[in-house]
């Protein structure tokens, strides 16, 4: 409870700012359209305008700043502005509209769970392998951290076309490239989990002659939870933004092509609603998690 | 049929040589730890050329590596400029601004509690976002050239760098900064040679989070609009014109450069922190 003032502090702090930052942001395009609705510019040609700056057009035309929160098309739209498209695209249109933003979130909800239950179950497989099998641990383990260092994401879009061109399409590619995201935090995060008993305790369980199988669910996989957990925390945040760039080059809906054809058609008001749809997804599928997460530790003894 | 059989065999040849390498004696050795993923590369290397032979896989759907390879030497030059473009100017200088903004940021949350009460969980909850998606905004704000590619690099190397640089200078444990000042020594001081040294294991894992991120940033971000140069340019362009030899030979430079990138990072990391146990 007492973390939730200066969180409130900070955030209002930020949306303070924010307000601070749209009126030279949007300074320029408001003026030419005042001007054009007849109103007294300071420096009343659009050339000495353009070679000005933001902050000193302000200063000049301070009447202005009021009508720079409500733009159309606004450089940096006002928080409230976003917060209204906000609620207009998921209360006001029928859930069914292409211009609903549940409609979208669903779509990307959809491949994100999709890859990440495919790209956890495998991650998990593996992981089991890696610590059974000393071959699988030599060849496969050093190969797993190095693809962490290549960008996957930029295989994205070729992905998604190549699965396309095929003849796949739908939720399914998307969900490939989710997986692959998802995947790698889980074999690793596994892999520690699953070696986290320490000798102790592997030599306890060989006193009561538990074979290898017994072992693992026994002693191997309720000690890897925690570790399985914060793993899955990162990767279902990952499984998202494949999700997204998955979404970039086709023209099926979901948050990211929202973003795309906002860039298009400059409508920044629909990019900042769909960014700010995504990341409420994201923070309720990690919150969601975390709950899970609290609850199995608890019934588990371990937190 | 004969490309497949062929597969077939050699992937089990292999396979049975690696098993053989890593149950065999002295396999923690330095030679044997190297020789057997190095194996296992080229086993997936040859499955994989036999397979689209053999298959007879369209070039348009997945080009053997031969061919790769060979598209990879031919276009240095291309390959070269968009190296330049996307990693040196937009990854590189994003990576540098924003490690440095989330350093000086942890510190200063570091020292007033406020800040770290208010911030953090902010930060935390950033750093699990799906912070690519700024990419369309700044690209709008910043112009099509390398500097929109920065500055979503800087937004998103900021948060894992900053709660990670946050972590690391809490590391220290009460006993060891009542002996700094049990020395009279300043916060500076306490700050200089107690807390950052014992930070830098947790600095160092958010630089390497980091520099993955920061290409993967600057490639994305093109995507929304570049010149016409660059890796994710040649990518989008090269997924168009179905030329997905170009695409690969593109996506061989990108992880050759993440891996290098990578590589120095953790090399750095092994002489700063050599005295920590996992260094050891």
């Amino acid at each position: 409870m007492r973390a939730v003032i200066p969180v409130l502090t900070v955030i209002a702090a930020i949306v303070a700012l924010w307000y601070v930052a749209v009126v030279p942001m949007n300074i320029k395009e408001t003026l030419t359209q005042l001007e054009r609705g007849g109103a007294e510019v300071t420096p009343p040609s659009a050339q000495d305008r353009r070679d000005m700056g933001h902050i000193a057009l302000v200063a000049k035309n301070s009447f202005a700043a009021s009508a720079t929160l409500s733009q159309d098309r606004p450089r940096l739209p006002a928080p409230h502005q976003v917060a209204s498209e906000l609620w207009d695209s998921t209360v006001d249109k029928k859930v069914t509209s292409k211009r609903n933003l549940v409609y979208h979130g669903w779509i990307t909800l959809s491949a994100t769970l999709l890859g990440f239950a495919i790209g956890t179950g495998l991650g998990i497989l593996l992981a089991v392998g890696i610590v059974h099998s000393r071959v699988m641990d030599k060849s496969v383990m050093p190969w797993a951290i190095v693809s962490q260092t290549i960008p996957i994401i930029a295989l994205a879009p070729m992905i998604v076309v190549v699965l396309y061109s095929v003849g796949l399409q739908g939720l399914f590619p998307k969900a490939v490239i989710s997986a692959y995201l998802s995947f790698f935090p889980v074999v690793v995060g596994m892999v520690k989990g699953l070696r986290s008993p320490d000798q102790m305790q592997l030599d306890l369980l060989k006193t009561y002659n538990a074979n290898t199988n017994q072992g693992f669910w026994k002693l191997r996989l309720p000690a890897s939870m925690p570790y399985l957990f914060a793993s899955l925390k990162i990767a279902v945040a990952a499984a998202m933004v494949g999700a997204i760039v998955g979404e970039l080059p086709v023209q099926g809906g979901g948050l990211g092509n929202r973003m795309l054809t906002g860039s298009y058609y400059g409508q920044t008001i629909q990019i900042w609603s769909a960014l700010f749809a995504a990341a409420i997804l994201a923070a309720t599928l990690v919150a969601a998690i975390s709950l899970i997460q609290r609850g199995t530790l608890k019934r588990m003894g371990l937190s | 049929m004969m490309y497949l059989i062929a597969a077939v065999v050699i992937w089990l040849g292999l396979w049975a040589l690696n098993a053989k390498l890593a149950n065999g004696p002295n396999s923690d050795g330095r030679m044997i730890s190297l020789a057997v993923p190095v194996i296992f590369g080229l086993t997936l290397l040859i499955l994989w050329e036999l397979a689209v032979r053999g298959l007879e896989v369209p070039l348009v759907i997945l080009p053997p590596p031969s061919l790769i390879a060979q598209t990879f030497a031919s276009q240095l030059p291309i390959l070269w400029a968009d190296f330049v473009q996307t990693f040196i100017k937009g990854a590189l200088s994003g990576y540098v601004i924003g490690c440095a903004a989330a350093f000086i940021t942890a510190i200063l949350v570091d020292r007033y509690r406020i800040l770290k009460l208010g911030l953090l969980p902010v930060g935390n909850f950033m750093a699990a976002l799906p912070i690519v998606g700024t990419a369309p905004i700044l690209v709008m704000w910043f112009g099509f050239d390398w500097h929109s590619k920065a500055a979503v690099v800087v937004v998103m190397v900021f948060f894992p760098m900053l709660v990670n640089t946050v972590a690391g200078l809490s590391e220290t444990t009460s006993m060891q900064r009542d002996l700094m000042r049990t020395y009279g020594s300043s916060y500076m001081q306490g700050l200089v040679k107690l807390r950052l040294p014992a930070a830098m294991p947790f600095i160092f894992n958010g630089l390497k989070i980091s520099s993955t991120l920061a290409l993967v940033g600057a490639i994305v971000a093109e995507f929304f609009g570049s010149p016409t140069l660059g890796m994710g340019f040649r990518i989008s362009t090269s997924v168009g014109q179905l030329a997905l030899d170009m695409v690969w030979a593109e996506i061989v430079s990108a992880a050759l450069a993440g891996s290098l990138f990578y590589g120095i990072i953790a090399a750095i990391e092994k002489r700063v922190t050599f005295w920590h146990p996992s260094q050891r």
